[in-house]
């Protein structure tokens, strides 16, 4: 408990039998350097807990769906039926299914607050550029998941929402239908799209916890970064992260339980749509089909603009520009903290992917069709033009010389 | 544990060192507590479901069994013997000393109606189905079933004679609907 950055002398290493092995394959001295001593920077505020929530959900998605799997028939005929035998027969499957559905939800939650937290406080830039890369796989990998399972259920937005996002692959010139008939397996999504969907979405959870190994690896190369968005500059600056994150951690989990509690408990379907309990009907299409609530601002973007290559091209480009976001960013400043006009700018941004996220769940006409117009090309324009622009024209106030300088100052005062 | 009272010790605290621990045990209690009542549906969900559980009696018309002759039902997924005995089956299970069964149990314990045994169709050794039900399968040398696998015989009462399997064929709860009808479940 008392280890201090960087000594691997601990009470475990005292048992002859961990010393043994560890001598053999360091497992142990490994997890305390990694999970105990990793010094981590003094002053990080409770949004540096999402990152380990986001860990939390992946656990809790990956359980509840190893269970739900053991009752669930991958079959057009049956997936419907076994999902409501779940739900009314098997015991606590109710429980387990609402942990599942409500916790997707709760997983892009957190990784959006996580990813937002990581564009305020300039996280991805130099050098942790490689971290958000593995960040932004995650993020594509969850999405692809989500979607995936979506499917299984087999109700009639699980059927239509495969339909229309398998199609927007048939967009792209010369491979669009190849790739949409190896997406089905078929002519139409039909029993071997569902197959494989359940197949992949069974597989890529494990690929996400995979690269959340890299992502983890990278942050413990560079370090964390802080609310100062300045580099940790001795050991007076770092605390362990075992007790003082763990606990802090654990504390956060247990708030964010609350809130997921009381959507499972008491509001476990305001989040999904009424017509996913209706059984997949292939010859009926519902009056309006929504995805789900996280993917609308992307939805908004896709039918904002009159053209299907484009419009496709737009979707898939609103996130793959993250991947150049560091460069596109051209201030040598990292915290909004101390960034007069991007602290605004970023703002701006979050009310602009809001404002995609409601005309996304509407029809696309009259006032929400204007405002995903708009919306899309602020978005692009935050990236293309108001990132590289501001770089050069603000001018970022005094950074402390310390994480320890600002907290020393005040308490001498 | 320890590292906690020493490091409260060489602070000259120790009474602050038992309330640590004291807290520390509380918060481990808890979320022990807390740990099993998540596991617990968890675990739940791996028994039987209620269609499952509802699925488990299943009704037997006796109408069409020959005497001497013996059928196979499915009862909860399980193979179920139902067998109508001849007089000398009956004679033959009534007269057998309890002392040499290797699990002994009279054939009137074992029967609700002497022309008709009931038992499950699973040895109790390691779950294979024996032989002697369908006309011309061998019947083992006590002229019940004799299990294929690794060599038990069973009577014609269902116990067993010779061989690995420890126990008798099982008696599944059921009972006489009419006279020629019994619902086992
Ligand atoms: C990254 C983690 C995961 C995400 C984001 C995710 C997301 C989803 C979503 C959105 C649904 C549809 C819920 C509904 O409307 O009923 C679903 C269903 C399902 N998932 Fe997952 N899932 C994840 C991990 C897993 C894993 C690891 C498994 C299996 C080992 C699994 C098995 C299932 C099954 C069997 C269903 C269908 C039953 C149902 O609809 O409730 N999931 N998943
Ligand atoms: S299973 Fe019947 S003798 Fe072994």
């Amino acid at each position: 408990m008392s280890a201090t950055p960087g000594s691997s002398s601990s009470p475990l290493m005292n048992n002859k039998l961990v010393k043994w092995f560890d001598e053999r394959l360091p497992l142990v001295s490994t997890m305390q350097h990694a999970g105990m001593e990793y010094p981590t920077p003094k002053n990080l505020s409770y949004w540096w807990n999402f990152g380990s929530l986001a860990g939390f959900m992946l656990v809790v998605m990956i359980v509840t769906g190893i269970f739900l799997a053991m009752h669930y028939t991958p079959h057009v005929d049956y997936a419907f039926a076994s999902v409501e035998r779940i739900m009314r027969d098997v015991n606590y499957g109710w429980l387990i299914r609402y942990i599942h559905m409500n916790g997707a939800s709760m997983f892009f939650i957190v990784v959006y607050i996580h990813v937002f937290r990581g564009l305020y406080y300039g996280s991805y830039k130099s050098p942790r550029e490689v971290l958000w890369w593995l960040g932004i796989v995650i993020l594509l990998l969850m999405m692809a998941t989500a979607f995936m399972g979506y499917v299984l259920p087999w109700g009639q937005m699980s059927f239509w929402g495969a339909t229309v996002i398998t199609n927007l692959f048939s967009a792209f010139p010369f491979v669009g239908d190849f790739i949409v008939t190896l997406l089905w397996g078929g002519f139409a999504v039909d029993n071997p799209t569902l197959n494989r969907f359940f197949s992949l979405h069974y597989l890529l959870p494990f690929v996400i916890a995979a690269v959340v190994f890299l992502h983890i690896w990278a942050l413990h190369t560079t370090k964390s970064n802080n609310p100062l968005g300045i580099e940790v500059s001795g050991p007076q600056d770092s605390i362990p992260f075992h007790p003082y994150y763990t606990v802090k951690d654990l504390y956060g989990i247990a708030v964010f339980l609350i809130f997921y509690a009381m959507f499972v408990f008491f509001a476990p379907n305001v989040l999904g749509d009424v017509a996913n309990y209706i059984e997949a009907n292939p010859l009926q299409t519902p009056a309006h089909i929504v995805p789900e609530w996280y993917f609308l601002p992307y939805y908004a973007i896709l039918r904002s603009i009159p053209d299907k290559l484009l419009g496709v091209i737009a979707m898939f480009g609103s996130l793959l520009i993250l991947f150049l976001l560091p460069w596109l960013d051209t201030s040598r400043v990292r915290s909004a903290r101390f960034r007069p006009i991007y602290k605004w700018v970023f703002w701006l941004f979050v009310l602009d992917c809001v404002a995609l996220t409601w005309a996304g769940a509407k029809p696309p006409e009259g006032l929400p069709l204007w405002v995903a117009r708009i919306g899309t090309f602020y978005y692009f324009a935050h990236f293309f033009v108001v990132m590289p622009v501001i770089g050069f024209i603000e001018r970022p106030l005094a950074l402390p010389k310390s994480i320890s300088t600002p907290v020393l100052a005040g308490g001498k005062a | 544990m320890a590292e906690t009272v020493k490091t409260g010790a060489a602070a000259g605290v120790h009474d602050d060192a038992n309330r640590r621990d004291f807290l520390f045990m509380l918060a481990g209690a808890a979320g022990a507590v807390g740990a099993g009542s998540v596991a617990w549906p968890f675990i739940s969900s791996m028994n039987p479901a209620a269609d499952t559980l509802a699925l488990s009696s299943t009704e037997v018309s006796l109408a069409p069994i020959q005497e001497g002759q013996a059928i196979t039902v499915k009862w909860r997924g399980k193979a179920t013997f139902v067998r109508r005995r001849t007089k000398a089956e009956i004679d033959e299970a009534a007269k057998v000393p309890l002392k040499d069964l290797p699990d002994p149990q009279a054939d009137s314990a074992r029967v609700k109606k002497p022309e008709w045994l009931i038992v499950v169709g699973v040895c109790t050794h390691l779950g294979c189905i024996p032989l002697g039900t369908k006309q011309g399968e061998p019947r083992g040398d006590y002229g019940g079933w004799f299990c294929p696998c690794h060599g038990s015989h069973y009577d014609t009462s269902g116990r067993i004679r010779k061989g690995p399997a420890p126990l008798n064929l099982a008696v599944p709860p059921y009972a006489f609907v009419t006279d020629t009808t019994i619902k086992i479940g």
